[in-house]
Formats: C-alpha cells, sequence, structure tokens
C-alpha cells in the first residue's frame, strides 16, 4: 500500500466489532482517527508520545497506545475501544467496579486503564495485586493513588469468576 | 494534540521489497516497526521522513529459531521477547532487560529491532520544536553548539537501548540486510560513539535479526537505573555475562554498560575476572573498573555524578545475581517489582 | 435523638461514576460543534524581550487559516484578582517567559492552525534574563513588571503577633533553619481545552477545562469587554484540576475572541508543553524559620520569613504568598507569631495554587523543625505534638478561629496503627519511620474580589415526575462535588441520590458558585444546598401533614417516601407528596445560599486564612535507604485524616490516598525547574522537563501501600459535619518522608524533593564528621517591611493592628 500525501486514504477499521469506512489524513494515529473522524471520544490524551498511557486501546486484545499507533497500520485488526466494554445498557464487571470503588475520580485516566485491565484479566481471571500493579504501571492516575483501582480489578475478577461458575 | 508531519506511507510484504525501497527513496527514507521510537520523534519534528516504511507486514522479521544458540527476528515485539521461554531460560539478561523496557504497552508496539535502533537521548534534544528553538537548537538537530558540553565538537546524546548492553554482554550479533547484501556484525560493532550518527547501520539497511550464542555455562544479569518502575529510559544499564567452570573459577566474563555513553560498551571489568572467583573483592574490583568507563553526562534525568558513583553498586548487583546471591529484595528495590 | 443517615456516610458508587467509566463524561476537548474551527499559539521562544514586530501576513495568505490574532487584538490586560491585572491574552510589547504567547492561528483543522504559526514573523529585542529571587533582588532593572512593591519585587508582606523576639528571648532553646521546597506542578492528566461558540442569539459561550466558571464568566467579559449577561461558562467535568484550571488563561480570551470575529466555534487544546507552560502551579519557596520552645516542648514563639519565587505573572501569587505564613498557626498551639513574606517576580511560567496552595511549603519547614526539636529535647516526636496541638473553639495568635480539632486523635490513630512505639528509633539501620501533621482550610472566608454576597448559591427545582434537579455553580473536577450535592439533597428530601440530576458548573444555568478550589466545595455548596433542600422539605412537609393529618414538625422522609413519624405506616411515595405541594403551593422551586461566618481578625491581611472550619491531617511515613547508593524506598504509609463526616467515605479515602499519592511525588521526584542556558552564550532560561517523560509522577510501581482513617467529629459549621478532604492529607506526607530518612540513616535532607544523590551527599558528610544534612545553607537579605502589629487575642487585641506600617526603601547598592 502506498499514499502519497497530502490527501487523505479511505479504509475500513473494525471498532468495537464494527466495520466502518474512514477517510483520514493519513498522518493520523489512531487516536486522531477514532477520536475526530469517528466520534469515539471515549479514547483521551494526555501527551500523544506515549508517555501517559491515557489513550491505551486494545488492537487484536493487546493494550497498545493508540497515540503511537498509525491508524493506517491499524486495517484489518480489531480494535477495542472503552465504547463497546458495556454490552448494551449492562456495564462491564469493571466498569462496574470502578464506578463503585473509586477507580475513577476525575475519569480521565479510566478508558486507558478500563481496556488495560480488561487484557488482563482475559489472560489471567485471578490476578494478584503484584501482577495488577505491573499490567497498569504504563498508565499514569495522577488523582486515585491506585489503590482503589486494584481493588475495583479485584473487585471485577471475582465477579467474573462467579459469573462463569 | 501533538501530531505527525505528512509522510508517504509503504508497507512492504518482504525484507527484499523494504529493502528496494530504501534503495530507490535514500535517507529520506525511513523504516518504523513499533514506532515508538521514530513516531514521538516525528511529534517533535526531530525527524520528518518523507516516506515511511512500515516492517509490520513482513513475516520473516517474526521468526525465531533455536539451534546453537537462538535467533529472534527484530520486529518481535519486546513483549514476545519477554514471553519467549528459551530467552527466559537461558538469556537471564536479555529477558531481564526486555522486561524494563517502558511499559507494558510500549512493550507491546515497540519491537528488538527498534530497541537496538533506538534514537540517542538528550533532555536538549527530546523537545518539541518550539523548545528547541528558544536554546536555539543543538548540535544533534539545527543547531551549531552541544549544550551539555559546550566545548564539544561531538554530540553527547545518550545511547538509551536496554536490550542492546545485555546482547552484548551475552555475544550476540545482528544481521543487517540491504539490496546489496546481508553481513552480520558484532553487536558491539553496530554502535559509534556519537550521539548523532550513532549506529554504523546504513540507511538502506534493514536490521533483520539478532543471533545470539549458545549458552552453555553462561549465566547473565541486566541491572537498569531509572527514577521509576516503569516509563523511564534507562540513566544506568549494566549487563554482565560470565561463564564460569565448575569450581566457579570465572573462564570468560563480558561486562557492558548502557546510557552512559553515546553508545552501550563492553567494559575492561568482564577480563578483570577471568581467572578468579567471584568474591566480593572480586566483583568489587570490577566494579570498581566499569565504573570508571562509565562517562554519564547532565543530559538524562538524575544527578550525573550521582549515576556515576552508583554504577559500581550496580555492577554488584549484576555479579552477585551471577554468583547465586538471593537479589531478589534488591531487585524489587531497585526495579520497583520481582521480575 | 440521633440522626439516622440514609444516604451520608454510606459508601456509594458516585452519582457520576457511571459517566466516567463509559467514556460518557464530556471533557472540554470531547466537545465538537458544527462548523468547529481549531486555534494554536505561537509562544515566545525569549524568556524576557520587547516585540518589535510582527508580521502575520503569511501565515494569514495560508490555505485553510480563517484568522491571525496578535497583542493588538486584544487591548485589555486581565487577571484572577483584581489586584493584579497584569497579563495580556497575547503579549503585545513584552514577552516575559519562554511560552508567553504572542499570536494565534485559527484554521480549518489544528495541523494546519500549527503549521502556520511557523509563517509568523516575529522581532524580539531581548532583554536581561531574570532567572531567580536571588538573581532578581540583585536585578532592579530591568523591571519585568512596572508595578509591584519595588524593582522585581511583586509583593511584601510582614505580620507581628506578640512581640517574637521577647518570647524566643524567654525560651529554652530556639531553633532556626532554613528549608528549601522546589516547585512542582499539578500535571493533570487532561490537558487544559477550551471550545468558545457564539449561539443564535450571539451571546457567547465558553466550555472550558475550569475549577472556576464564575471568575472566569466574570474576568472573560471584563477582557473581551462584553456585557456579562452575553457571556455564559461552562466548565466541563475537569480530567484533574489540583489547582492547575483556577486562573482565567489566555489561551479562553483568544478562543472566545476569535469565535465572535468568525461566528463560528473554535477549538483549542493545549500540547503538554503548553500545560506546563501554563503551569500556576506551587511556588518554589526558600524560608527560614526560627522557633522558641520551653524545655517541654511548649512553642513560645515562632518567626517563619519565606521567599517565593513567583515567575513571570501575579496570577493568585499575592494569595499564594500569605498562605506561606497564615496557617502555620492552626495545628499547634503558638502564642505569638511572625512572618515576612516576599513574592519575586522572575522569567519563567507563573506559579499559583496546588492543592494545598502556599501552605505545603511552611508546613514542611515546621514539622522538620517540630522533628529536629524532638530529638534535641529527647522527647517523642508524637507526644511532643500531642502536647502543643491547638485547642477545640480557639482563637490563634493571628485572629483565626478554631472550630472542632481532631488532630489529636489523628497522631493516635496513627501512631497506633503504625505501631509507632515499636518502630521509630527501634528499627534497623536504613530503615525508619518519620511522623508529621498537617491543617488545611474548609474554603478561604473571603471570595477573590470583595463583594457581600454569597459564596454558594444552591437551586432546586422538583416536580409531580417525581424528578428533583439542582442548580450549582460548583464544578466536578474529578473529587465528586456533583456526587456531594447529590447526597446532600437526597438525605435532606429522603430520596435517592441517583434519582437527583445534578446540573452544575454552568453560569447560565446554574447559581453562583466561587468555584472549585481552596477545598470549599463541600462546606459551601453543602450549606447552600441543606438549606434549599430544607425549604422544599418544609413545603412538601406542610402539604403531606394535611393530608396525613398531623403536623409538618411531624412529618418524616426517607427512602422515597413521606411519612407520619408518629405512625410510620401512615406514608405515601415521595412523588405523591409533590403533587400534593405542588396543588397547594403552585411550581415548587426553592434557593439555598451560604456566605461563611464573619472572622474576627480586623487588621488589613486578615482576610487570607479565615475559613468556617479547619481540616487535620496526621501520617506516619516508613522508609528504606539504602547506604550505599542512598536510594530511597516508600514501602508504606499510615493516614489519619479529620473529615469531621464523611459524606461518601469511598470518595473521601480516594482523596486521601491521592493526596498521598501526590505528596510521595514531590516529596521524592516531582520538580518544576528550568535550564539556563551559560549566559555569555545565550538567554535562554527554559523549562527542563515540560514532558510527562520527564517530569516524574510515581507509576504504580512507585506507590506504597497506605492504610487509611478518617476521624469524624462533626463540625458544627460543615454540612452534617463534613469538612475538606480533597487537599488537607497531601500536607504532612512531605515532612513525614523528610523525618522517616532521618529515622533510617540520621540524615537531614532540608529540601524537596528528596533525591537519592542528595541522600548520598549527606551520607558523605556523615561519613566525613561534617553536620549529615542537604539543604540551602543561608537566607538572604530581603527588604521586608517593618511588620504590622497585631496583639494576639491574649494579650488584649480587639483584632485591629496598633501601628500603620512604613516600606522600607531597598538597599542603595541593590539599586544601583
Amino acid at each position: 500500500m502506498k499514499t502519497a500525501a497530502p490527501t487523505n486514504v479511505h479504509l475500513t477499521l473494525r471498532v468495537n466489532g464494527e466495520e466502518q469506512q474512514v477517510s483520514f489524513a493519513p498522518y493520523k494515529t489512531l487516536l486522531e482517527v477514532l477520536r475526530e473522524d469517528m466520534n469515539l471520544t471515549g479514547t483521551k490524551h494526555g501527551c500523544e508520545l506515549g508517555e501517559c498511557g491515557a489513550c491505551a486501546v486494545l488492537v487484536d486484545g493487546v493494550p497498545v497506545l493508540s497515540c503511537l499507533a498509525l491508524a493506517l497500520d491499524c486495517e484489518g485488526r480489531a480494535v477495542e475501544t472503552v465504547e463497546g466494554l458495556a454490552s448494551g445498557g449492562k456495564l462491564h464487571p469493571l466498569q462496574a467496579a470502578f464506578a463503585d470503588l473509586g477507580g475513577a475520580q476525575c475519569g480521565y485516566c479510566t478508558p486507558g486503564i478500563l481496556m488495560t485491565a480488561k487484557a488482563l484479566l482475559e489472560k489471567d481471571p485471578n490476578p494478584s495485586r503484584e501482577r495488577i500493579k505491573e499490567a497498569i504501571s504504563g498508565n499514569l492516575c495522577r488523582c486515585t493513588g491506585y489503590q482503589q483501582i486494584y481493588e475495583s480489578i479485584e473487585e471485577a475478577a471475582r465477579t467474573m469468576r462467579e459469573s462463569k461458575r | 494534540m501533538m501530531r505527525l508531519p505528512w509522510f508517504e506511507f509503504h508497507s512492504p510484504r518482504s525484507i527484499s521489497e523494504a529493502a528496494k525501497i530504501l534503495a530507490a527513496e535514500g535517507p529520506q527514507a525511513m523504516l518504523i516497526a513499533g514506532g515508538t521510537d521514530l513516531l514521538p520523534n516525528m511529534k517533535r519534528r526531530h525527524q520528518t521522513p518523507a516516506t515511511l516504511v512500515s516492517l509490520r507486514q513482513i513475516e520473516a522479521l517474526k521468526k525465531a529459531a533455536n539451534g546453537s544458540g537462538v535467533t529472534l527476528g527484530a520486529a518481535f515485539t519486546l513483549n514476545e521477547i519477554v514471553a519467549n521461554a528459551a530467552v527466559r531460560e537461558q538469556y537471564a539478561g536479555l529477558w531481564q532487560a526486555a522486561a524494563q523496557v517502558a511499559t507494558v504497552h510500549l512493550r507491546n508496539m515497540g519491537t528488538l529491532g527498534g530497541n537496538l535502533c533506538l534514537d540517542t537521548r538528550c533532555n536538549y534534544y527530546n523537545q518539541n520544536y518550539e523548545w528547541r528553538k528558544a536554546i536555539d537548537f543543538c548540535l544533534k538537530k539545527d543547531g551549531e553548539i552541544c549544550w551539555v558540553a559546550t566545548a564539544s565538537k561531538r554530540c553527547v546524546a545518550a545511547s538509551s537501548t536496554d536490550t542492546a548492553p545485555a546482547l552484548m554482554s551475552l555475544g550476540a550479533t545482528a544481521r543487517l540486510v540491504s539490496t546489496q547484501g546481508e553481513r552480520d556484525v558484532a553487536l558491539a560493532d553496530l554502535y559509534k560513539n556519537d550521539g548523532i550518527d550513532y549506529l554504523t547501520r546504513r540507511p538502506d539497511e534493514i536490521l533483520t535479526e539478532v543471533k545470539l550464542p549458545a549458552p552453555e555455562g553462561w549465566r547473565s544479569s541486566y541491572w537498569k537505573l531509572r527514577r521509576r518502575g516503569a516509563f523511564d529510559f534507562p540513566v544506568l544499564g549494566v549487563a554482565a555475562a560470565v561463564r564460569t567452570a565448575s569450581d566457579g573459577t570465572v573462564e570468560d566474563a563480558r561486562i557492558a554498560l548502557g546510557a552512559v555513553s553515546s553508545r552501550p560498551f563492553l567494559t575492561k571489568g568482564g577480563e578483570l575476572l577471568i581467572g578468579k572467583k567471584l568474591s566480593d573483592d572480586a566483583i568489587a574490583e570490577a566494579g570498581a573498573k566499569v565504573a570508571s568507563a562509565a562517562k554519564p553526562m547532565d543530559n538524562t534525568d538524575l544527578d550525573l555524578y550521582w549515576r556515576k558513583a552508583v554504577a559500581a553498586e550496580f555492577v554488584g548487583y549484576a555479579l552477585r545475581e551471577i554468583r547465586g546471591d538471593d537479589m531478589s529484595a534488591t531487585r524489587v528495590r531497585i526495579a520497583r517489582h520481582a521480575l | 435523638m440521633t440522626k439516622r443517615f440514609d444516604v451520608i456516610g454510606k459508601p456509594r458508587r458516585r452519582v457520576d461514576g457511571r459517566a466516567k467509566v463509559t467514556g460518557l463524561t464530556r471533557f472540554a476537548d470531547d466537545v465538537v460543534l458544527p462548523r468547529m474551527l481549531h486555534c494554536k499559539l505561537l509562544r515566545s521562544p525569549h524568556p524576557h524581550a520587547t516585540i518589535e514586530s510582527i508580521d502575520v501576513s503569511r501565515a494569514q495568505a495560508r490555505p485553510g487559516v480563517h484568522l491571525v490574532l496578535t497583542g493588538k487584538d486584544f487591548p485589555v490586560t486581565f487577571g484572577i484578582l483584581p489586584v493584579t491585572q497584569d497579563e495580556y491574552p497575547l503579549a503585545p510589547e513584552r514577552v516575559r517567559y519562554v511560552g508567553d504567547p504572542v499570536a494565534a492561528v485559527v484554521a480549518r483543522d489544528e495541523q494546519t492552525a500549527f503549521e502556520a504559526l511557523g509563517f509568523i514573523e516575529v522581532e524580539y529585542r531581548p532583554l536581561k534574563t531574570i532567572s531567580d529571587p536571588e538573581e532578581a533582588l540583585a536585578t532592579p532593572e530591568p523591571r519585568i513588571h512596572s508595578y509591584g512593591e519595588q524593582g522585581n519585587i511583586h509583593r511584601l508582606q510582614a505580620f507581628e503577633f506578640g512581640d517574637v523576639n521577647e518570647a524566643l528571648a524567654k525560651a529554652d532553646h530556639v531553633f532556626e533553619d532554613v528549608f528549601f521546597y522546589q516547585g512542582n506542578t499539578h500535571l493533570p492528566i487532561e490537558q487544559h481545552a477550551s471550545v468558545a461558540a457564539v449561539d443564535g442569539e450571539g451571546k457567547l459561550t465558553l466550555w472550558s477545562s475550569t475549577q472556576v466558571p464564575h471568575y472566569i464568566h466574570r474576568a472573560l467579559a471584563n477582557a473581551l469587554q462584553i456585557p456579562p449577561a452575553h457571556v455564559r461558562v461552562i466548565a466541563c467535568p475537569n480530567g484533574g484540576g489540583f489547582g492547575g484550571k483556577c486562573d482565567l488563561h489566555n489561551h479562553e480570551i483568544v478562543v472566545s475572541k476569535a469565535a465572535i470575529l468568525l461566528g463560528r466555534p473554535v477549538k483549542i487544546c493545549l500540547t503538554r508543553e503548553e500545560v506546563f507552560y501554563m503551569h500556576r502551579g506551587r511556588h518554589p519557596v526558600l524560608m527560614k524559620m526560627r522557633t522558641g520552645v520551653t524545655k517541654d516542648g511548649k512553642i513560645t514563639g515562632m518567626h517563619t520569613q519565606t521567599l517565593l519565587d513567583g515567575g513571570a505573572y501575579g496570577g493568585y501569587g499575592a494569595a499564594s504568598t500569605f498562605y506561606t505564613g497564615v496557617l502555620q498557626t492552626v495545628a499547634y498551639h503558638i502564642p505569638r507569631y511572625k512572618f515576612d513574606a516576599c513574592r519575586i517576580f522572575t522569567n519563567k511560567p507563573p506559579c499559583g495554587p496546588k492543592r494545598g496552595h502556599g501552605t505545603p511549603q511552611p508546613r514542611f519547614g515546621q514539622e522538620v523543625q517540630l522533628d529536629k526539636i524532638a530529638e534535641k529535647l529527647e522527647i517523642d516526636p508524637a507526644e511532643l505534638r500531642l502536647s502543643i496541638v491547638a485547642k477545640p473553639d480557639s482563637l490563634t495568635a493571628n485572629w483565626l478561629k478554631i472550630g472542632t480539632i481532631g488532630l489529636a486523635e489523628c497522631i493516635r490513630k496513627v501512631v497506633a496503627s503504625s505501631d509507632w512505639k515499636n518502630r521509630f528509633r527501634k528499627l534497623p539501620e536504613g530503615r525508619g519511620v518519620g511522623l508529621a501533621c498537617g491543617a488545611y482550610l474548609c474554603g478561604a472566608g473571603l471570595p477573590i474580589y470583595w463583594n457581600k454576597m454569597p459564596q454558594s448559591g444552591v437551586q432546586l427545582l422538583i416536580d409531580r415526575s417525581g424528578q428533583v434537579t439542582v442548580f450549582c455553580g460548583a464544578t466536578e473536577i474529578g473529587q465528586g462535588s456533583d456526587d456531594v450535592l447529590a447526597a446532600i439533597v437526597a438525605e435532606v428530601l429522603g430520596v435517592d441520590p441517583y434519582d437527583v440530576r445534578c446540573v452544575t458548573g454552568d453560569t447560565g444555568l446554574t447559581p453562583v458558585d466561587l468555584g472549585s478550589y481552596s477545598s470549599r466545595v463541600t462546606v459551601m455548596m453543602g450549606n447552600a444546598a441543606i438549606q434549599a433542600a430544607e425549604l422544599l422539605r418544609d413545603l412538601i412537609a406542610r402539604a403531606a401533614a394535611e393530608h396525613m393529618e398531623t403536623v409538618p414538625e411531624n412529618v418524616g422522609f426517607a427512602l422515597g417516601r413521606v411519612f407520619r413519624a408518629d405512625d410510620p405506616g401512615k406514608l405515601m411515595s415521595f412523588r405523591e407528596a409533590i403533587v400534593l405541594a405542588e396543588e397547594k403551593f403552585g411550581t415548587l422551586g426553592s434557593v439555598g445560599s451560604y456566605s461563611p461566618p464573619r472572622s474576627p481578625g480586623r487588621y488589613k491581611g486578615a482576610g487570607v486564612g479565615p475559613s468556617p472550619a479547619y481540616s487535620y491531617t496526621a501520617c506516619v511515613v516508613e522508609a528504606e535507604v539504602d547506604r550505599k547508593t542512598g536510594w530511597i524506598t516508600v514501602p508504606k504509609v499510615w493516614i489519619a485524616h479529620d473529615i469531621g463526616r464523611a459524606v461518601n467515605p469511598v470518595s473521601a479515602r480516594g482523596q486521601v490516598e491521592g493526596s498521598v499519592y501526590m505528596g510521595l511525588g514531590e516529596a521524592l521526584m516531582e520538580e518544576q525547574v528550568f535550564r539556563r542556558l551559560p549566559p555569555k552564550l545565550s538567554n535562554a532560561l527554559v523549562h527542563k522537563i515540560p514532558s510527562l517523560l520527564e517530569y516524574k509522577s510515581l507509576t504504580s510501581l512507585d506507590m506504597p501501600e497506605v492504610f487509611t482513617e478518617l476521624v469524624e467529629d462533626p463540625d458544627p459549621n460543615c454540612p452534617f459535619g463534613a469538612k475538606e478532604v480533597g487537599q488537607g492529607p497531601l500536607l504532612p506526607v512531605m515532612p513525614a518522608v523528610a523525618n522517616a530518612v532521618y529515622d533510617a540513616i540520621g540524615v537531614r535532607i532540608d529540601e524537596l524533593p528528596i533525591t537519592p544523590d542528595k541522600v548520598l551527599a549527606a551520607l558523605e558528610k556523615k561519613a566525613k564528621g561534617e553536620t549529615p544534612r542537604v539543604g540551602p545553607e543561608s537566607f538572604p537579605d530581603v527588604p521586608y517591611p517593618e511588620p504590622m502589629l497585631v496583639p494576639p487575642p491574649w494579650e488584649g487585641g480587639d483584632g485591629n493592628s496598633v501601628n500603620t506600617p512604613r516600606r522600607r526603601p531597598l538597599k542603595k547598592e541593590a539599586l544601583a
């Protein structure tokens, strides 16, 4: 594939299970395309340089930083954002736990942490506190001191394990 | 929002196709793998390549082979390296280095090849265009003076790769491929002590794989100094690999330093250990020797004199871990978690 | 009868919790409007220069560029304090720090606007760079501002409450210490963003990341010279504030002007680097403390001197300067007190209020000094503090009224939970524990502009559908102000908090509340909310009482029901009761207001420091320090906070833990520091590390376990007794770390942050037999004025000053 500047590129992105045709300037990162061209503003940004983790999304199930992923490079890959986390009106157990237990204060780093935690729990349904700390160590939070985030993830893991029984 | 400049984008499927594009486009084309180093730099206008050649679609760069030693494709992400059983079991130093790069997310994106080719860093350089304009730029990019050492004719930006010192201590080689052919270079020979021209890789060459020699008899360790448990680049990296006889006498040893020069480099500290046992005295002696080679500058986080002052101690951590001491409590204090 | 609460004090999901976890919370940069354009600012690359010329013609001609603005488009100065109108939205003639904006481009997209900035040609004539307070004191010319005290001194303050020299002379010991607290910044993860648009009626609306929509409303109308009635400011929920979004920001004025000129919405979102330039964060403060004590540890008098590096503009700086002195007296009994404060202009981004506003710096000094005092007197530091805790319902030397004080209980709690008695001075070499305390306001007693109107207003709408909507100008910045508002209304009306809709932070719809700063929201908004809700409840009770054949006083409200208190079987739904009330009284609504009690201090300057209540905190930090490297690890923190009463314990604990987090950052690594290039080669003075990578904020791996306890001693001035919790718990953390490092390895680091290189340097001094201390060696000669003399309450004062101080002129050689 070859793109000539400065015209837009057109391609199909699969976001939260839906395929969508998008047209965007080729210099745009996945972050910019999600927020500006697909109106998915749930994904946040704090630096756009890979230094905070606020923009974390899942690509093919793996947490990555959307600010450093070229949207061009995401064609054909499964992108998941916070907008796809709840099923219908029902919150994902992580969302419910974060809301209940203080995991979200200002809520700005929350989408990135939720997506990162989702990938963690898919790999490890019963993570230790240390494992959780490590998994979210690439997401800066200025509000909580992280403790209520750990508790939220542990509570969600418990709920998810119980619902699978 | 920080944004990338305009560029042309190629996504070839094979190494040879990529090499052809590089040869045709010349130095204004750059390779992109994980993008975690290049894209921030492009956003800050350090590099503004007209053409980006993505390595993501090239399956051949994601192959691993076990034989006499291990071969690792350059496009493995750092977390794929961390998940590689052979690496974990046989090349502890590389594993520890890869596991401590940046953050979980960045290791899911950044590649082994990318970490080896990481641009040198300097806090006069790793700034936005506007900031650099405020100091009238610097030697490394757009300016005349190295503000770190104003008398220096050479850029002193710091090599900040974690995996390179580890691979150096393990005796690894890297393969470089271009339309002109391919060559294998010892990792130590991949680097030059120049913050601008820090790689011996030519712009038309692609780093395709890294070969590690057979691990028999070797034990290795990597210790990284940085402020926080995640995100931060090393401000000191100590990689050691030691082969001992059954009685514990050191037969061969290599100690490499990272982040205290414009290149990672092998020190003379390893040679001091040969023929000795890893006694506290031998370790201290090697540590002092290695530390004397560290030349940190005032261009990274943390005080430079302090970084030099603790280098010997970090060499001690690595050698004591190789000796078999239980370093887990120290590791938790330094790395902020058990690796 | 003890009141049983249904909502207050129960751990709950906060009312805005769902929006925050679904990505639906609309932060300012999430606001997208039809035909919206994008703005970028061109900023000065010089720390100090005059602007000789600006040519925007090439930028203006770029495809996609709609508008280019420069200083001449903004003739009116602004500033958040009425006394400090020293900023321009775009600098017309003079730039004062690297990052000071000089021009703005509005274009079809951000990239186009950014690229066009490169086509603006500005000629500057550099002026002498003034880097720090000592350089500024020695360099009265050129003046960074033409106003202020003299030279580059912005503010001087001096107060003396009783003869402190006499008190020190009578003391058994006098301790004199100099401390330095490095500046640091808020670092909200959300970068400031604003969107301005003109509505169908031609009126301006500004959506912004702001903590203070009312102040922005006032100042914006003035800056643009348009009637306030034609301006509406909507504070979007902030992605973290911490004090960093309290000023009127230059970009807010710029996009507003652009939207008016273009008739189209205009957005700006700062980059992270620009957020570092906006700053308004913690002042670097050098301080000297002289404290006299008796041999049993009672304080006889204290003299605090502070020197603040204010940066390039005033901002809230005049208030910050006061705060480095005024709250030193509310934790412990200090019979005589003197403070001198001085704020300096330098060519750096302006400092201002950050969590704890001006008080963490002197609190650090005081609490470390107390540790030194305790050691010298051979008294346990916890016991020493317990013996000097200020009395409840008392006045301080500087005429602040203390109501409830749970400090002793906080100390006892952390002493117990941390096993202090068995660990202090008893842990093995390299491990230690340190204790410190803090005290903070529950809202500043006075607004930032003089007026006699309420500081918080709440309006309630209620109708036959059963819905309750509460309107208030308070702003959700992450702390949970909407949840406090809903909880209080729900508690009074006996409804479910999730049935209450909050409309907040919108100057077009909500009654004035001064905003989310000075830890004022719970107390001020909460009291106004109680008043409004009780008015409505009384109406409903009167209607329901008629129906239930009883008196209104006998009507109870709980769990969505209205019932006879003496016969709870007789009940109706809340909705049925509203219908009755609406039938009886017509359309229902109510308002509530809150103004803080008048402070007893009458002297000029007595307006800063008073508060309806003070919160208190005690903290124990454990530290491990490696002898060979100085490497510091904090494995655990125990903290107890006197909150009066927790409205929602989940949020309250989150505020405490978040404060510990931020405090540890300030103690160990956060620094807003600058690079001065060699003056022979360059004038440059740049922020050393304006990035989220190099400005170090703790990751999850760096954060210790925190054990939190809340002390609940309801304060009568506070809604349901609830005091603040957003800022106070930060205060003891930094000195507790310093004290713990001392307990671990016997070295004093009298400056923040405490980094391993400083620890190692102190250890090396110790090994050489020198004083094992790293910190400032001296305090410069600051031309503090003659103090205003105010006798303390117990020395026959009436709260007025007894003199009219004169200003001391700068020394001749300094002026030369």
